[in-house]
């Protein structure tokens, strides 16, 4: 397809530990279009931030293997690249990633300034030509780096990067890595659960910005959470992952609006509201070393039937654009 | 007031030194600066702020592990605060704290039955059989099988370690229990189940709650009264659906307004509040909202306003209070 950015499809990621190999991922289908915001959401454990490693490439690689599958980013199979290309020209430059705690995501020792730059004389957008001098190049790398810094509506940019990381409050850590994420003007963002150490008041102005500078500057996406509220915010369509799988892939609408997978539907009640109560989901997820067969929510499932036991469903589209992995989807949201 | 207070603060105050390299106070971090109210027997009053507003600071220096800097705790009718430990040991027995994850807290080289039994052992001269009654019948009120007390906490899953942690403060029979965010950090299936457990075990003991949070939906629902704190005091106090409904404080409407909500409009697209909070070493003068505050004036940099109430439960400290 013409728009679609990146295609993860049949992944297959497996962990190996004491106690046995653990099958992480699942066969997973994923597609982010061009400039849209994607929203994963799951439960702890699900594989979200596992799935966002793949594509990033950074599971660790000794403990990791990667069955089958293929990511596919502007026709190229990710997986197929060797490391030198994807340091030179997918990660951190094409993909860039905000990580979930700012906190730990700065070198203590150094100034922020100094960590934008060495950022800046690897992976700024400028190297690609080739064209400038090295003293060039920096110029209007520091340009840019102020301008982005303003964008993300950082007091005082030049006092900001003679500091140090312990210097600035988390909320303006968390600006500084968005700031840093578009700085080599990628094409896709990775934002692993980054409001999840923030207060409410604080969050809310950091997916304001993220939402809009995402829309400027036609970045797409990928939006991991465990918190709908949040995704309800910013993302224009919505995947929903259950142990390793991906179970449902709707709109923002159609997905609060009409779920058709009973597990999309149990998550949304159990969020507390006053009309619903405290509701929960029956049941533990399950260990992922000797995960479920077929459909992976089966035993937690009302209306699982033998034929989930056995097959996992293959995605069924309900709506335009929506689709769902499952045999009994609800009808209508109900 | 028609019930006696079980739990009394007044004028609580923790001040920590700030010190430079060479170890010489520079200043005080006011975290915890006046804070007062009453907590009635068998109630849950949730206690509210941003990270850093002191809400586990209070928590801590209600239970007496962190000595209070002025002030006076009053519990059960005795003046806790500025007891030794040894002093306090007797009072403590019924006032217990509960971490964010009370799971961690056991011992993993010990069996579950031991670290059961310790808080007893500790607190109480039983015979180890009268010890044996009382903590089976703990494990079955939390929802535990028996055959779990022979077990080690890294064979039990985590949802039922904090279990067991919340059993080992629950043998000692507590009238007030301290939740300092018991839920932050869970998926919201697992979060359903613990508040279902804590409203449980509430009605079977007779327990009350301080619901330390930040986490203003899970307050909502379970709190009776609420708290709401900035930078060491508290600005709003009330029944939790007059501050729900109707809150006076600016503070606490922009906290409400930046809770998401499905289905209804965006906060991303109509947020307001602008900036972080201050740093509690060095307080704006007068109120301490003011600097974010929309409403701020004149009079808001030279007075800090009091916490007055409306005669019906709800008090606010502002000067310019309204909807």
């Amino acid at each position: 397809m013409e728009s679609d950015l990146i295609a993860v499809r049949g992944l297959r990621v497996s962990f190996g530990s004491d106690a046995g190999v653990a099958r992480v991922l699942d066969g997973v289908d994923l597609t982010i279009r061009r400039g849209e915001i994607m929203g994963l959401v799951g439960e702890s454990g699900c594989g979200k931030t596992t799935l966002a490693r793949s594509i990033l490439g950074i599971l660790p690689p000794h403990a990791t293997r990667i069955e089958a599958g293929e990511i596919r980013f502007e026709g190229r199979d990710l997986l197929g690249l060797g490391e030198k290309t994807l340091a030179s020209e997918i990660r951190g430059r094409a993909i860039a990633y905000i990580p979930q705690d700012p906190f730990t995501a700065f070198n203590p020792v150094f100034t922020i300034g100094t960590q934008i730059d060495d950022l800046m004389r690897f992976k700024s957008p400028l190297l690609r030509g080739g064209a400038l001098s090295g003293r060039d190049r920096r110029r209007q790398d520091r340009a840019r780096v102020l301008e982005l810094l303003r964008m993300v509506q950082l007091p005082d940019p030049e006092g900001v990067l003679r500091k140090y990381p312990h210097e600035v409050s988390g909320g303006q850590r968390q600006r500084l890595m968005i700031a840093m994420a578009l700085l080599p003007e990628p094409q896709l963002v990775i934002a692993d659960e980054p409001t999840t150490a923030l207060d409410v008041t604080v969050q809310a102005q950091i997916l304001t910005l993220l939402k809009r500078l995402a829309r400027e500057h036609g970045v797409a996406v990928l939006f991991t959470t465990h918190d709908l509220g949040t995704a309800y915010e910013i993302c224009d369509r919505i995947t929903v992952m259950y142990a390793g799988q991906e179970v449902e892939e709707a709109p923002v609408a159609s997905f609060f609006d009409a779920p058709s997978h009973p597990y999309t539907r149990k998550l949304l009640d159990s969020l507390p509201s006053s009309e619903n109560g405290i509701r929960g989901i029956a049941g533990e997820i399950p260990r992922l070393i000797d995960p479920p067969s077929g459909c992976r929510f089966h035993p937690r499932c009302e209306r699982a039937t033998e034929e989930c036991r056995t097959t996992r469903p293959p995605p069924e589209a309900v709506a335009a654009g929506h689709t769902v992995r499952c045999h009994h989807p609800l009808e209508g949201g109900a | 007031m028609t019930v006696e207070p079980i739990l009394s603060v007044d004028g609580l105050h923790k001040h920590f030194p700030v010190r430079n390299v060479w170890k010489r106070r520079v200043g005080w971090l006011r975290a915890v600066d006046g804070v007062s109210f009453d907590v009635r027997r068998g109630e849950i009053l949730g206690i509210v702020g941003e990270s850093g507003c002191g809400k586990s600071t209070l928590g801590k220096t209600l239970m007496g592990i962190q000595p209070a800097t002025s002030g006076r705790v009053v519990f059960e009718g005795n003046d806790v605060a500025g007891l030794t430990p040894a002093q306090a040991r007797k009072y403590r027995e019924h006032l217990q704290y509960c971490y964010q994850d009370p799971g961690a807290s056991l011992d993993p080289r010990w069996t579950i039955r031991s670290s059961l039994h310790e808080p007893l052992i500790v607190h109480t001269d039983l015979p180890t059989a009268e010890r044996e009654t009382r903590v089976r019948e703990i494990l079955k009120a939390v929802g535990l099988p028996e055959t779990h007390l022979d077990l080690y906490p890294h064979e039990i899953s985590g949802g039922q370690q904090r279990r067991v942690g919340l059993a080992r403060i629950l043998t000692l029979k507590p009238s007030v229990v301290i939740l300092d965010e018991p839920t932050s950090g869970l998926d919201v299936s697992v979060q359903a189940t613990i508040l279902n457990l804590f409203l449980d075990l509430q009605r079977a003991f007779g327990l009350t709650y301080l619901f330390i949070s930040h986490d203003l939906s899970v307050v909502r629902l379970v709190c009776h009264r609420v708290a709401v704190m900035y930078l060491g005091r508290i600005v709003e106090i009330g029944q939790t659906e007059a501050i729900f409904a109707a809150p006076q404080h600016p503070y606490t409407q922009s906290l409400l307004a930046a809770i998401p909500k499905i289905g209804g409009a965006r906060v991303t697209d109509s947020f307001a509040l602008e900036g972080e909070p201050p740093s509690p070493t060095n307080l704006p003068s007068g109120c301490r909202f003011r600097t974010r505050c929309p409403r701020a004036a004149g009079l808001c940099a030279e007075q800090d306003p009091a916490l007055l109430g409306d005669g019906a439960e709800h008090a606010v400290a502002c000067h310019f209070p309204g909807p």
